[in-house]
């Protein structure tokens, strides 16, 4: 990396940060958690962006890059399965009960500050989904935190697509004439206001989209026939659910109570569509064996709840008794701080219900990116995958662990030493410009005679 | 020489516009903007027209002559993005603001007054086409009494490219001349340079939260204006068999939401951060729309110079340089981005030429004259050089909307729109002397220039207030 970029000002030299080709790098005396393949001490090999080698002893190929890690401790890159950074101008759009047409891909703002924040905490991959105003919500994707990329950058290339549903309290409030956060005398009462109308509005939803798809089948079939017929009108809300229905977009489905997830799982077999994961899902340990019998995640929290009445029946062995009832289970964050300290959360499995190590930062590593179908990619530290690595100074479920380093696709978009030893040169780039502010506003003000009230006087 | 002086007070005094056949100003220096400046020429125009431009152009015998002794003529300026004449319309103002940095949600929508604005239906989705008035054209909507009209002009603009601004697809610009109490179709250049789309709700509303209405998040806006273009392809489709043979097809609904979005030539999409200008560019791209973009205010950035100049767009820059909020909290303090952001921004025109960007500057609902050279001004300070910033306002806009054979520059068969300074322009002391627009001469609106005031029928643009 050249001199000359950190000459510029703390965020550019940030986005200089990010490296522009990935160098053969190699993690060395570090204790490495493999999450699928045990821990083990020796060193990672990273070249070409991928894990080229993991052992005890690896081949040092000439001229890596050698990162010493004694003491130290290699994770996978955290991924989080439900956050709402990294977007613009709003996470939900509330003004409808069916906001499928609206999509996160449309709005990933790379310059939100959080995305560096959840990278300083570890976290390489985030699911960013819409928010939970509607009863079926807006289409979602996981991005990677590469920080100092721009848009596109940020997408995970190749992973699939997913739509937000939202079940509950969330999606009737804005329903609810009595009142409740969205209706004000200004806003009108919107359809559902309760649990039943959730379970309709996502019935109404499929059968439209049912039709629509038996019209582009139809359709494609003439095509097919050689025809030339005039396509059907392109409905961009109901083609996300065509997608749902023909497997190639994820359910993500905000929930709390049991007879709730009951529901979708009723309404999902009734319309041919599998739930790809339960959200929050803090009654899940009542209803694990039909979660676990569909074949859907659930992602959770470690022990946050009584926030709201769904919320009151929850347990912190909510994870560890879905796990042992064979479901795949995460911990996420659903918040930008959270986000930063999800190996804590992680760690917490491990006092709530005896998870292993392993099984409770698979919690954060692997387990979710089976649940967004990426675990091809990334989850785990194996020959292959991405390298994308976490590097702790101390065992990385601890609550005084801290993050060192941090490398997406073979590349260090984090370094804690940079970070601090640059804070200085930052905050004095800040204060010359507020300071040059300060001095322009003076030189534009009118100048005034002193009113002599204590001026002169000693 | 004094008998002309008295001839010319004569003059004003006696009418507010005249026109006499042909006007010739001699002895002045010409800043012609297409050629070399003329040291000291002579310019005439007749019936509205440039008739001839040089050093040694004869005085025809019938023409009023002005003498030009220590005064510049400048093409008359043209304001790229204008709301004048249009009734009730909030000045333009791109969406976003420079925001507060930190968390993602930095667009934030920011409450134009709610003049005359229609009742907002609720839509259900976008399938009500909410906010879409695409069918509205700027040149049918002009009212040649507003007195905006005679502010603007008074600060040198003879030019406006005026839209409609209400809504998502609010309306079709028109370029119009800015003359006086006329009927308005005289003033109209080209009814119809494209189609205005904002990606906020202006007056009210607004906010992503539960249960306003459709669209309300950043991300339905643009889906909606998504779907509008796939239902527009899909509508010209249907027509299209329908005129080949209706026989056996049933007729297709007319759409006038979709008729004005399919006979715009090029759409407007605001975009003011690097990565708005960066999704902007994508969606232009993906709408397969030509495109200019407005706002700009972080153009000033490399990185959004490079992008822009790939995409071959042009962008037109609002004057409105953001400034620090005056009666912010002293504790707070502004990010790293925000505060760069209103050191730099003023530098934008300067670095867009530098990267060969096609680029105008707008006036953003500044009208009066004191404010408009002000803002050009600071760009000047911020190493743009003066005939760039008299290109920005005159020839550039010109080319943009391809106009520039009949506006931007002093040339012969151009018309005949022309400002008369005395000093440099934008500079502090000049003053407008005379401005001609199609030929027809005006004086500047007396005390139009309270210092930092605001017109009176100028509604407040938002901005970045």
């Amino acid at each position: 990396m050249s001199k000359a970029r950190f000459t510029k000002a703390w965020l550019a030299a940030l986005i200089a940060l990010a490296p522009l080709s990935a160098e053969t790098i190699v993690i060395q005396n570090a204790t490495i958690m493999t999450v699928s393949k045990g821990t083990i001490k020796g060193s990672v090999v990273l070249k070409d962006g991928k894990i080229a080698d993991v052992g005890e002893k690896v081949m040092v190929p000439t001229g890596a890059t050698v990162i010493d890690a004694s003491g130290q401790y290699v994770i996978p890159g955290i991924i989080d399965c439900h956050s709402h950074i990294a977007a613009d101008g709003g996470i939900n759009e509330g003004s409808v009960s069916v906001s499928s047409m609206v999509d996160i891909r449309d709005v990933i703002n790379p310059e939100d500050i959080a995305i560096y924040r959840a990278l300083a905490g570890g976290v390489t991959t985030a699911n960013i989904l819409h928010g939970s105003a509607n009863a079926i919500g807006g289409c979602t994707l996981p991005l990677k935190m590469r920080w100092g990329k721009d848009a596109q950058g940020m997408i995970f290339e190749g992973a699939t697509p997913g739509i937000k549903f939202a079940l509950g309290e969330n999606p009737k409030r804005a329903g609810n004439p009595q009142g409740g956060r969205g209706a004000t005398a200004t806003v009108q009462a919107r359809y559902p206001a309760t649990r039943m109308g959730v379970e309709d509005t996502i019935r109404e939803a499929f059968n439209e989209a049912k039709a629509y798809k038996a019209d582009w089948d139809a359709y494609n079939a003439n095509v097919a026939r050689g025809e030339h017929p005039i396509p059907p009108r392109k409905d961009l809300k109901l083609d996300p659910l065509k997608e749902v229905l023909e497997g190639k977009r994820y359910v993500h489905a905000h929930c709390y109570r049991a007879d709730e997830i009951l529901m979708l799982i009723r309404v999902a077999d009734d319309y041919g569509f599998k739930i790809r994961t339960f959200q929050h899902v803090l009654e899940g340990y009542k209803v694990a064996k039909e979660i676990a019998a569909h074949g859907a995640g659930a992602s959770t929290f470690s022990d946050w709840w009584s926030y709201k009445v769904e919320a009151f029946d929850a347990i912190p062995y909510n994870a560890a008794l879905m796990t042992k009832k064979g479901i795949v289970v995460s911990l996420n964050s659903d918040d930008a701080e959270l986000m930063r300290h999800l190996n804590s959360e992680a760690g917490k499995a491990m006092k709530y219900g005896g998870m292993s190590e392993t099984e409770a930062l698979a919690m954060v590593t692997l387990n979710p990116a089976k649940q967004l179908g990426i675990d091809n990619r990334v989850g785990s530290i194996e020959v292959g995958k991405d390298g994308d690595l976490v590097i702790y100074d101390k065992f990385p479920l601890s609550d005084y662990a801290k993050v060192q380093k941090v490398l997406i696709d073979g590349m260090v978009y984090f370094d804690r030493d940079k970070e601090v030893s640059g804070r200085a040169a930052k905050a004095a780039e800040k204060q010359k410009l507020i300071e040059k502010e300060k001095q322009n506003q003076q030189r534009q003000q009118p100048q005034r005679r002193p009113t002599g009230q204590g001026g002169q006087a000693q | 020489m004094k008998k002309l002086i008295t001839a010319l007070l004569l003059l004003c005094a006696y009418a507010f516009a005249e026109s006499p056949q042909a006007v010739a100003i001699r002895n002045a220096k010409i800043v012609t903007v297409s050629g070399p400046v003329i040291g000291k020429g002579t310019v005439v125009v007749r019936n509205g027209l440039i008739e001839a431009v040089g050093e040694n152009v004869p005085v025809p015998a019938d023409a009023w002559v002005v003498d030009g002794e220590g005064l510049t003529v400048y093409p008359g300026l043209i304001d790229a993005l204008s709301t004048v004449g249009i009734a009730g319309a909030a000045p333009a103002a791109a969406t976003a603001t420079a925001g507060r940095g930190g968390r993602g949600q930095t667009t934030t929508t920011t409450a134009t007054p709610a003049v005359a604005a229609a009742p907002v239906e609720r839509a259900r989705g976008p399938e009500d086409r909410p906010s879409t008035t695409s069918w509205l054209i700027a040149a049918d909507e002009i009212q040649a009494a507003d007195r905006r009209i005679e502010t603007v002009r008074s600060g040198g603009f003879t030019t406006a490219v005026t839209f409609p601004t209400r809504g998502i697809f609010a309306g079709q610009g028109s370029v119009i001349d800015l003359l006086s109490g006329e009927k308005s179709g005289e003033m109209v250049l080209v009814p119809s340079v494209g189609q205005y789309i904002s990606l906020s709700r202006g007056g009210g509303g607004g906010g992503g939260g539960f249960g306003s209405g459709f669209p309300g998040a950043l991300m339905g806006y643009i889906s909606y204006v998504r779907q509008i273009y796939l239902d527009a392809a899909h509508y010209q489709l249907v027509k299209d068999a329908y005129a080949k043979d209706p026989r056996g097809m049933p007729r297709p609904e007319y759409d006038r939401a979709l008729e004005g979005v399919l006979e715009s030539k090029r759409i407007l999409l605001p975009a003011n951060r690097l990565v708005e200008i960066d999704r902007m560019l994508r969606f232009a791209a993906e709408l397969k729309q030509p495109a200019i973009l407005y706002g700009a205010r972080e153009s000033y950035r490399p990185e959004a110079a490079e992008l822009l100049k790939k995409s071959g767009a042009p962008v037109l820059v609002s004057m409105r340089w953001p400034e620090a909020p005056r009666d912010a909290n002293p504790e707070d303090v502004d990010s790293f981005r925000t505060l760069e952001t209103r050191d730099k921004a003023a530098s934008a025109p300067a670095v867009l030429k530098k990267a060969g960007v096609q680029f105008a500057l707008y006036t953003d609902g500044l009208d009066q004259p004191r404010e408009i050279q002000r803002a050009v001004k600071k760009a000047i300070d911020a190493g743009l050089s003066r005939e760039d910033a008299i290109r920005a306002l005159t020839l550039s806009p010109a080319e943009i909307y391809h106009v520039a054979d009949r506006v931007g520059s002093i040339e012969k068969g151009k018309i005949g729109n022309l400002l008369v300074t005395r000093g440099e322009i934008f500079d502090d002391r000049t003053r407008v002397e005379l401005i001609f627009v199609d030929g027809r001469k005006y004086t500047p609106a007396t005390d139009t220039a309270a210092p930092g005031g605001r017109g009176p029928v100028t509604d407040d643009p938002g901005g970045n207030r």
